[in-house]
């Protein structure tokens, strides 16, 4: 994103580091303390951020992702000048306001006037521009007959609610924004989201940061994604949704395969081996995630150690919740696999559309005897796994395919047809 | 990106992290004002009796004192006006000690500000001050209808107030800054500071006046105590506003004008240490809370 020239860019990161030193908790003894009363435990260092860079646009939605821990709201505190960043410079063109947390500063024993006051101060008004705004914030927050009670009484909806108000009345050019979308009742979130939009068409800039895959779709133009401190992608939303997902459900992996790939969840006679297991993507290639909506396959290598007759082969793949979401076999579709040697080698391919969500899936290869299924040869529990990615989340197990018409039916508005009538 | 693009475009203004000030003086005045002026009014209002409670406390302290120094001890009654002049060395008293030892958690205890959003931090001590000295003022007033009860009268040395007031407060808000940017990093600063305070309120001439009494008298220690800012503060108030006859003033105390440089030294030394050390840590205030 380059903006035109002469133009400087909203923000700018531009290498951006920070550490922490993390006093280590060593508990002296007292005679120890005694003799040294000033001596400092030790300090690790934690890297938070390591040389982050990016620019937003004015007007540009970014949305900066990653897991807990990646360094997203350490990298929103050196944007709003909490931190200092310990190398790289920041730039910023317009006012900011970060928004860390709603409702900072507000008292729980003062009613709403005085808090919007405070809060609206800290963020950056002046005490007159707060209170003439005091009005338009309550009606916003739609508290208007609560007006003069103490904010301790209020429920937390309330609260976050005259808190969000707050926020969108401090006439901010950038806004950053921490995780704070997931409030209030479903009535308010849609007008949170209005807002969103209305600030978008009035051209604000603001950067969301948030785990909500969802949200940076719907509000971001870009997104950036940071795992340990660095920043690791940068772009569009949709592509960077579909690896923080990745990068989200894959980190069992490493940690996974040793230990329940060996020997525990094996069952089988042993005359079949599975030596391995993987996953295809639609050009054939291994693929350690795939996309919703694809063609993909499931493969794996088995190996004979004596004589067998007509194994059958298939595969489960089962979701975070255990739920069975594809079981297939040879029992149905070829139950005459042939015959096969010590030492014969096999790879059988189970070819499918991939309509699951989004999410990590656990696939159960199995090599069985002829007949009930569970006489295994082999079978090699939760062996491999694949992400789903895609970000249209919804509560589904599966996605399938549909098309969806909206047509306007003519007939049934009779006060259109009416006139005509009468005439 | 190209080599030189750094160099070419322009950006917009640096942020630069946390500040003791900042670079907007309004914002500052803003935020101290709205701070201590919440914090005044959840004091005012906050229980049943509100203000009256800010008022208990330098009184019971004089009737205690007042009892104690004039029927036990038979002392101070010497002076004209003691009752006046020792209400007045209370409530200075009470406005430092209330203003400082309130600042030196202020930090602390306004964490939740101070990690999430960007504001000059010294707001926060100055707020702290600034609303003892609120309660200062009706202090004051107070101690102006006492005097004008007990016999004094209106005269021009209470032109005077307003900069005794204000040296008063600066010596507090240099001790504010220092002891809370300091209190981020030694918590045993706390408990130092009380009994620092403790010392500050016998060997301060508070329930005594200066000169002390013929049998005791020592210039050295008269001129030792006269190096505290808030002793001299209390002695020429006691001089200008409450009776010129009875009680001298702070530079006839000391011997000569020219020693009053020295507290007055100390107190700029203060401020600038203070706001030194302080504008020091401010980035790093969020962090090490």
């Amino acid at each position: 994103m380059t903006p035109a020239s002469g133009a400087p860019p909203a923000v700018s990161v531009a290498g951006v580091s920070k550490t922490f030193r993390v006093p280590n908790e060593r508990v002296h003894t007292l005679k120890e303390r005694a003799l040294h009363p000033f001596r400092r435990s030790g300090f690790d260092e934690f890297v938070a951020l390591d040389d982050v860079s990016f620019e937003v646009a004015h007007g540009e939605f970014l949305g900066v992702v990653g897991r807990n821990g990646s360094g997203k709201s350490t990298l929103l505190k050196c944007m709003a000048g909490i931190y200092r960043a310990d190398r790289g410079a920041i730039y910023v063109d317009g006012r900011l306001s970060a928004f860390i947390e709603l409702g900072v500063g507000f008292n729980p024993d003062l009613p709403a006037r005085d808090n919007v006051l405070i809060n609206g101060t800290m963020l950056g008004l002046s005490p007159r521009e707060a209170k003439r705004r005091f009005d338009s914030v309550i009606d916003f927050a739609e508290l208007r007959e609560f007006e003069h009670l103490k904010i301790k009484n209020y429920s937390s909806g309330m609260l976050v609610r005259l808190a969000f108000a707050v926020m969108i009345h401090v006439d901010a050019d950038i806004l950053l924004v921490d995780e704070v979308l997931a409030v209030g009742d479903a009535a308010f979130q849609q007008k949170c989201f209005d807002e969103f939009y209305r600030l978008r068409d009035e051209g604000r800039t603001m950067i969301l940061v948030t785990h909500d895959m969802g949200a940076v779709e719907r509000f971001c133009d870009r997104a950036v994604l940071l795992e340990k401190g660095v920043k690791i992608r940068e772009g569009d939303s949709h592509r960077v949704g579909m690896q923080y997902l990745e990068v989200n459900f894959g980190r069992r992996e490493g940690a996974g395969e040793g230990a329940e790939a060996g020997t525990a969840a094996r069952a089988g006679d042993g005359r079949a081996e599975i030596r391995e297991a993987w996953f295809e993507d639609e050009h054939g290639n291994v693929a350690s995630s795939l996309e919703t909506g694809r063609p993909c396959a499931f493969a794996a290598r088995v190996r004979f150690t004596a004589e067998v007759a007509d194994p059958l082969f298939g595969v489960t793949l089962e979701n975070g919740n255990h739920d069975h979401v594809l079981s297939a076999s040879t029992l149905w579709s070829n139950p005459r696999s042939g015959r096969f040697e010590a030492d014969d080698e096999v790879v059988y391919r189970v070819c499918f559309t991939n309509v699951f969500s989004p999410g990590r899936y656990d696939a159960t290869p199995a090599v069985a005897l002829r007949g009930s299924g569970t006489s295994w040869l082999d079978r090699r529990e939760r062996l491999c796994s694949i992400v789903v990615a895609g970000t249209q989340a919804t509560d589904a197990i599966v996605q399938l395919p549909y098309e969806i018409a909206v047509e306007r039916v003519q007939a049934s508005a009779p006060w259109a047809a009416q006139p005509e009538a009468l005439r | 990106m190209s080599v030189e693009a750094p160099e070419v475009r322009p950006q917009g203004a640096p942020i630069k992290g946390p500040a003791a000030i900042g670079v907007d003086w309004h914002r500052f005045f803003n935020l101290t004002r709205t701070l201590a002026f919440t914090e005044f009014k959840l004091r005012f209002f906050g229980s049943a009796l509100g203000y009256l409670w800010q008022l208990m406390r330098p009184l019971l302290l004089f009737s205690v004192l007042y009892v104690v120094f004039t029927h036990v001890l038979k002392f101070g009654s010497s002076a004209k006006f003691y009752p006046v002049a020792l209400l007045a060395g209370i409530v200075m008293f009470v406005f430092l000690s209330e203003s400082t030892g309130g600042a030196v958690t202020s930090l602390v205890d306004r964490e939740n500000l101070v990690r999430k959003v960007q504001f000059p931090r010294l707001v926060v001590p100055l707020s702290v001050v600034l609303t003892g000295l609120m309660n200062l003022a009706l202090n004051l007033v107070v101690v102006i209808v006492f005097l004008l009860i007990s016999g004094g009268s209106v005269r021009w040395g209470w032109l005077e107030i307003p900069f005794l007031v204000a040296t008063l407060a600066l010596f507090a808000a240099g001790l504010s800054t220092l002891l809370s940017a300091l209190y981020v990093r030694y918590r045993d600063i706390k408990p130092v500071w009380e009994v620092v305070l403790q010392m500050l309120f016998y060997g301060t001439p508070i329930f005594y006046t200066l000169p002390l009494d013929d049998v005791i008298r020592n210039e050295t220690i008269e001129r030792l105590m006269l190096l505290n800012p808030l002793a001299v503060v209390l002695q020429q108030f006691r001089h200008a506003v409450i009776d010129p006859s009875s009680h001298q003033s702070a530079a006839t105390v000391a011997g000569s004008w020219e020693f009053l440089l020295l507290p007055a030294a100390i107190l700029i030394a203060l401020l600038v240490y203070g706001y030194w050390y302080f504008n020091r840590e401010a980035p790093r205030i969020a962090e090490d809370l």
